[in-house]
């Protein structure tokens, strides 16, 4: 594993490199006036004069001892860029994968239960545009409908500016402006999860053994529950492994949209502006927690279905 | 004694009124209070302002920092931390009186060793733009605490106009002396003399100031606090104007097809003026080292096949005025005998047959590539329409297109043929416009210079000319013949002089109130009740 992750990092600083420009005359020209001596004292501030082996040493021997790097543009350590931002993230992505399992998964299964129905096709129908809707014309109209029409719910930000007082209100303040964020994002994870419960469950509910308990006179939710359900996550739990991988990542559109102070904003900001430390930081934490989800879905197999656990030879 | 000090004159009785924007001043009295909620897009990386020189950092900044001088709508310099001035009649010696009882946010006194420490070592050692300014000083003194005197290398008018607080932002000495400046945690946290105080700063949220209660200026600012709201996203920019969320947008906060939407909301008010200083021109960048482009009937046949009407409003749906020549009609010393050159196609035509570039068989002259500016939508549309009107005649032209990163490194290196760029004025020729043109601009490697390689012995030495002279007269001259040199060599096709929108709620007065608009200190805005 740490193989894999020196690996990744070695990718990721020959990835940043690649790109053409520097940050170096990226900050220069923000002000569009540079000259000489600004380039060369920046280059030397940031370490940018010397030759790329030793930066990728440096970059690949700090990040071992969990020294991240300060950021160019800001002048910051990363870590503390990227743990600042680590609540919001996590919220706007676990909340919204949240929603996506569970409205995915249940509306995929009832659709599944009522095969060729109304239902059935009407699950459909709405999956399928909200899977090809572009999150941010959802999120654009989500902001129309709740904020500018109906003035329900805020427009943009994580929390009012003039914070309450109470933790209550604190907590109610920041949970009606994540609503909206988390459905935009939410929905069209929904609609992919909707999807493939239905196809999986569909094809588990022929099964013979499906036909057994029946015949057995198990109970229907019964049947659902322990003999579909269980055998049908499957591949479930491996998007849910992928999508898990991505939570930190966060989602540059929906974060840019709802001005939510995320993580996917500060990579997307860093990649425009070449800010090497910031966005090779993102991509090491992001990577090393893809890994760590890789990890967990191949135990929740052998969990769910011990047919894939690893023999003793 | 030379004009610039009639002006100096002048100044003083035009900072105590505001007629410049008589849409914004009302007859009401001020009030104490009220908060003011600004756009900040996008988030600045410090507050820095030598450090990163960017509009988001100036417009809160300029609130916490002063400057010696400020400008009024017709650029002439008014009173900011520098009561008065005089200059010597060599143009050699300038004396500036301080405001006396200015006290910095931590408390300590402001005094003229801030003056010469901030002008003479912080900011030449961070800011390109005072190195330049600011390199013709010879000595700076400060023979007590309310007097600063700098003694000039040799004249050169133009130091008046980079006294302003982006370029000449002074800086508490007892916080910076002895520290890596680039390091000093004041460059997040700034401590000012100005009329708001720093409180908090919310990554990816706000920036919030405070009223600064020992603020020089008695009874004043009004407003407790301005909150500077981080939107990124142009779609709930507008939203939060038109929910009245936040109650001022600036520069490029909304994008000029929602102009007509915004300026229907009957909260807000439009305002135009508030960007004399910075004058941004637009332009085709041209690398004369390509093929035809170092022929100047070429060039000029450019700037024919364009109709930069049809830009302005179609692009920028009327906002801006069609550029004449290298200076901005906002600035100072613009030759008013000169026209922009019409739209004129057939006149492209015949200068390109002129020059032996005959139309093939396809119906091309000539093939040219044309690397857009990578700053939005916009700038896109306008790359897509300046193929087109160069392909009706002849000129076929590629887009390369790039990120903004990618974009400035090809400037720089001259890795280019066409690209379109924008730039500040900063009110004196000398102070900015001149290094796009001078031989001793072309410097590869550095972008915002003379990349395209234009060198004209007769443009460089009007340029050092006028740049030393101390009389205003001969300075008009000389850059009325410098225009119509370039005008006449076209180095490159100017398109507009830029404009933009500024939305201010219409409860809030004396907003925008000089020629640094929305970058200046808001210390007599306020909320009427």
């Amino acid at each position: 594993m740490l193989a894999a992750i020196v690996g990744i990092a070695i990718v990721n600083f020959g990835l940043v490199h690649l790109a053409p420009g520097d940050p170096v005359r990226m900050l220069a020209g923000e002000g569009g006036v540079a000259d000489a001596t600004a380039i060369q004292q920046a280059r030397a501030e940031f370490g940018l004069d010397r030759p790329l082996p030793v930066q990728l040493a440096t970059q690949i021997g700090r990040t071992l001892t969990g020294d991240l790097g300060r950021s160019f543009r800001q002048r910051r350590p990363v870590s503390d860029l990227i743990l600042e931002r680590l609540p919001a993230t996590l919220l706007l992505t676990g909340a919204s994968l949240v929603l996506a399992i569970v409205l995915g998964c249940s509306i995929g299964t009832f659709a599944a239960l009522r095969h060729g129905g109304w239902a059935d096709r009407l699950v459909s129908v709405v999956a399928l545009l909200f899977y090809a809707t572009p999150t941010f014309w959802v999120a654009l109209l989500l902001v129309l409908v709740f904020s500018v029409w109906l003035d329900w719910l805020p427009a943009y930000g994580n929390a009012s500016i003039q914070s309450a007082t109470t933790a209550g209100g604190r907590m109610l303040d920041l949970l009606s402006h994540a609503v909206l964020p988390v459905f935009s994002l939410g929905l069209y994870h929904a609609a992919i999860y909707a999807r493939l419960t239905r196809t999986a469950v569909l094809g588990v509910a022929n099964s013979d053994f499906v036909r057994t308990a029946t015949a057995k006179g198990l109970p229907g939710w019964r049947i659902v529950a322990a003999h579909i359900l269980r055998n049908a996550s499957l591949p479930v739990v491996t998007l849910i492994g992928l999508q898990a991988g991505q939570l930190v990542g966060g989602s540059v559109v929906v974060e840019t949209i709802f001005a939510w102070p995320g993580i996917g904003r500060l990579a997307f900001e860093a990649l425009t502006q070449r800010d090497y430390p910031v966005l090779l930081g993102v991509f090491f934490v992001t990577s090393v927690l893809v890994i760590a989800a890789n990890v967990v879905t191949d135990i929740a197999y052998g969990l769910i279905d011990p047919r894939t656990r690893a023999r003793p030879a | 004694m030379i004009p610039l000090s009639r002006r100096s004159a002048l100044a003083g009785a035009l900072a105590t009124t505001t007629a410049v924007f008589p849409s914004l001043t009302r007859a009401d009295t001020p009030t104490r209070g009220g908060s003011l909620h600004v756009i900040l897009n996008p988030e600045p990386p410090s507050l820095g302002m030598a450090l990163a020189p960017q509009v988001p950092v100036q417009l809160v900044a300029g609130k916490i920092l002063q400057g010696l001088l400020t400008y009024d709508a017709k650029l002439n310099p008014v009173p900011a931390l520098a009561k008065s001035w005089e200059i010597s009649a060599d143009g050699l010696v300038w004396t500036f009186h301080l405001q006396p009882d200015v006290t910095w946010h931590d408390g300590k006194p402001f005094s003229a060793d801030d003056v010469v420490f901030s002008i003479t070592k912080f900011l030449p050692e961070l800011s390109a733009r005072a190195r330049g300014n600011f390199s013709v000083i010879a000595e700076a003194s400060a023979p007590d605490p309310l007097t600063v005197v700098f003694r000039l290398k040799q004249p050169f008018p133009a130091f008046l106009y980079a006294l302003d607080v982006i370029g000449g932002g002074i800086v508490p000495r007892h916080v910076y002396e002895g520290t890596d400046f680039r390091k000093n945690p004041a460059n997040t946290a700034p401590i000012g003399t100005g009329p708001f105080r720093f409180v908090e700063w919310q990554r990816g949220r706000f920036i919030r100031l405070a009223r600064y209660d020992k603020y020089w200026k008695p009874s004043k600012p009004y407003l407790d606090e301005i909150v500077f709201e981080i939107i990124p996203d142009a779609a709930s920019r507008a939203v939060a104007l038109e929910t009245g969320q936040v109650q001022l947008a600036s520069f490029n906060d909304v994008e000029f097809f929602d102009v007509a939407r915004l300026s229907a909301v009957p909260t807000l008010e439009l305002v135009k003026g508030g960007y004399e200083f910075f004058s941004p021109q637009m332009w085709i960048e041209l690398n004369h080292r390509v093929g035809p482009l170092a022929d100047k009937r070429f060039r000029q046949a450019i700037l024919y096949a364009l109709d930069r009407t049809f830009i302005r409003d179609k692009l920028w749906f009327g906002f801006g005025e069609v550029a004449v020549g290298p200076l901005a009609r906002s600035t100072r010393y613009f030759d008013p005998s000169l026209r922009p050159r019409p739209f004129n196609p057939a006149r492209a035509e015949a200068l390109m047959e002129e020059m032996g570039l005959h139309r093939g068989t396809d119906g091309t002259r000539v093939k040219l590539r044309l690397m857009p500016l990578p700053y939005g939508e916009v700038w896109t549309r306008l790359a897509e329409y300046i193929r087109q009107s160069l392909g009706k005649v002849g000129i076929q032209v590629t887009l390369d297109a790039t990120d903004a990163a990618g974009w400035v490194k090809r400037l720089a290196d001259w890795e280019y043929e066409m690209t379109v760029s924008y730039g500040y004025q900063y009110a004196d020729p000398a102070a900015r416009l001149e290094h796009s043109y001078m031989t001793a601009d072309i410097r590869k490697g550095v972008p915002f210079n003379n990349s395209m390689g234009y060198s004209n012995p007769e443009v460089d030495a009007l340029f050092e000319k006028a740049q030393a002279s101390t009389s205003d007269d001969e300075r008009r001259q000389l850059y009325s013949k410098v225009q119509h040199i370039l005008w006449e060599d076209v180095p490159l096709a100017w398109l507009l002089e830029m404009k933009f929108p500024t939305y201010v709620d219409r409860r809030y007065r004396n907003v925008i109130t000089t020629g640094l608009g929305v970058v200046d200190t808001f210390d007599e805005a306020y909320l009427a009740k």
